[in-house]
């Protein structure tokens, strides 16, 4: 059983562990920037320890500055969150080394997940299939050129550590090819201090599905059903939802042989706690291995309310050397849920970040309604971080419920100081296609490009 | 292990000095020596003031500013974080 549990991130994820931890009777001890002092999982633990600057290099990611709080607050694990240091397998050494448990996936698993082109191997290995692609990293211009003559155009260049949806390039030709190689080459750097990219075929009118996975510390294995994430932009999610429209009313046989293949590839590589295994499924039902996402995820809560597992704590169980105390024909998808990432960003101003003190704060409520964020009314967001202020996840009985439950939600949803999604995501939930369960990862583009401008009313 | 701490001026003219790191304070090399420093003491610069421990490792920090030390604010053995201030200087 854990007394203390400290947790190495920010923002809504943070307040969702904490919570989690609560409910469990977890003592909690939150980290903080300078910038972060009045945010809300600061407010929330137990205790509080500050940890740096503002900059992520100076405080959410300075492994020695998190240990050192572990250490003075004698905790018992550290829970990582998402992005940070959530997949990263020496800071799950050094806490083990440290006698203190990583809520996340040993370290072990992590290696044998190391980078996308180890996982396409592994993968591979557990006969599944994966998108025609470079074997491991493409190191020069002319390899670039060579495998994307041999997997055909259009090719996808990405970057192998990369996550977000940065470090990633669409190729239709020669000229485009080199140029996007040597721009995902450098944003990788950049953004993940990993240069190494692949080339892979790039999948057109794909739907990006991904299975949520918990294994737990004795080898067993189970999967909780796909979550549909194809409306995106930029390659950024913007809209989740499970279980995934093209599944449920095209290919429902697909449920159980892409699940399958998710458990396959996670034993494959001993995985334990809580991850997602991501593929892309084209409009004839093939599909194809992505990657793992050795974490949890920002859209789990889409998971839990059609499952009803507590995602978080299962984590948390899990590490605390409990058995998954389900079965995999305990896990029935009821009801349909949908998530909107709240952004703080101006939809009419390509997507701006508007960082800034919220003013009025009122969310939505009423049945099937549920907020997991860390904003409230006087909160400043500061610049320094992503531009989510939170999540806004509905749940109905089926999907046009739920599609209209969340257009009711959004509606309701107050937010003046500053800019947000919300008006985008509300034009999404009245647009025909969405409405009717066709799209896939080009929606967003299209709409931006068609002349729905009209039906996005402006929010103040 | 040295690591520079940085001073801010308070409103009454004092600085402060503050914690560079997270960890457990000592006002003393050892168990039984006497403290670093004390009320009065004059400092400089390069005048250690305080050990903290991190991981094992005892990191000596450092004044960084030349001045009598008008405050203790921390107790000795107590755990410190990022940017709390440790003690009071008055520059000179």
């Amino acid at each position: 059983m854990f007394e203390k549990v400290l947790v190495a991130n920010r923002g809504e994820i943070a307040v969702r562990i904490i919570r989690a931890c609560k409910e469990l009777n977890i003592r909690t001890v939150a980290v903080y920037s300078e910038v972060d002092a009045n945010s809300m999982h600061v407010q929330m633990a137990d205790e509080a320890i500050c940890i740096g600057k503002a900059a992520s290099s100076e405080s959410y990611l300075r492994i020695d500055r998190i240990i050192s709080a572990a250490e003075i607050a004698d905790v018992d694990a550290i829970h990582p969150g998402y992005g940070f240091l959530s997949e990263n397998s020496h800071f799950a050494e050094v806490c083990e080394s440290c006698n203190i448990r990583f809520i996340g996936p040993s370290p072990r698993a992590m290696n044998a997940l190391s980078d996308k082109a180890v996982s396409r191997a592994l993968a591979k290995k557990a006969g599944v299939e994966t998108p025609p692609g470079s074997e491991g990293t493409v190191d020069n211009e002319k390899d670039a050129l060579a495998n994307a003559k041999r997997i055909g155009y259009p090719v996808m260049i990405k970057a192998v550590a990369g996550g977000g949806g940065r470090g990633m390039r669409i190729a239709h030709n020669d000229i485009s090819l080199v140029k996007g190689y040597h721009t995902a080459r450098s944003e990788a750097e950049k953004c993940f201090g990993n240069s190494g990219v692949y080339i892979e075929k790039f999948i057109e009118n794909p739907h990006h599905i991904e299975i949520q996975i918990l294994g737990d510390n004795k080898g067993k294995i189970i999967h909780l059903g796909e979550r549909d994430c194809s409306v995106q932009r930029r390659n950024q999610k913007l809209i989740e939802e499970a279980p995934s429209p093209l599944l449920e009313y095209k290919f429902k046989k697909l449920r159980d042989k892409i699940g399958k293949a998710a458990i396959r590839i996670a034993e494959a590589a001993h995985y334990t706690n809580a991850g997602t295994v991501e593929f892309i499924v084209d409009d004839q039902g093939n599909y194809y291995f992505l990657e793992v996402n050795k974490r949890i995820q920002v859209e789990h809560p889409v998971t839990e309310e059609v499952t009803g597992v507590d995602l978080v704590r299962a984590q948390l169980e899990i590490a605390m050397g409990e058995p998954l105390k389900y079965s995999q024909s305990d896990i029935q998808l009821k009801g349909h849920a949908i998530e909107c990432r709240i952004n703080a960003e101006d939809p009419f101003g390509d997507f701006r970040p508007s960082p800034g003190r919220i003013e009025m704060y009122y969310q939505p409520g009423g049945r099937g309604v549920r907020m997991d964020t860390h904003a409230y009314a006087g909160y400043t967001i500061p610049p320094t971080y992503d531009s989510m202020i939170g999540k806004l996840i509905v749940k109905g009985g089926d999907r046009r419920v739920a599609i209209d439950r969340m257009n009711r939600a959004l509606n309701e949803f107050l937010i003046t100081g500053i800019k947000t999604t919300i008006s985008f995501q509300q034009a999404i939930m009245q647009d025909p296609n969405f409405r009717r369960g066709v799209y896939s990862t080009n929606f967003v583009e299209q709409l931006l490009g068609g002349a729905r401008r009209e039906l996005i009313e402006e929010k103040t | 292990m040295t690591i520079p701490a940085a001073p801010v001026a308070a409103p009454t003219g004092e600085v402060d000095i503050k914690s560079p790191m997270i960890g457990t304070l000592y006002r003393s090399p050892s168990p039984e020596a006497a403290p670093y420093v004390d009320v009065g003491t004059e400092v400089g610069a390069e005048t250690v003031v305080c050990i903290i421990e991190a991981m094992k490792v005892m990191n000596e920090i450092k004044a960084e500013v030349k001045g009598v030390v008008t405050q203790i604010l921390v107790e000795n053995g107590k755990p410190v974080e990022f940017g709390q201030p440790l003690f009071k200087v008055r520059p000179t």
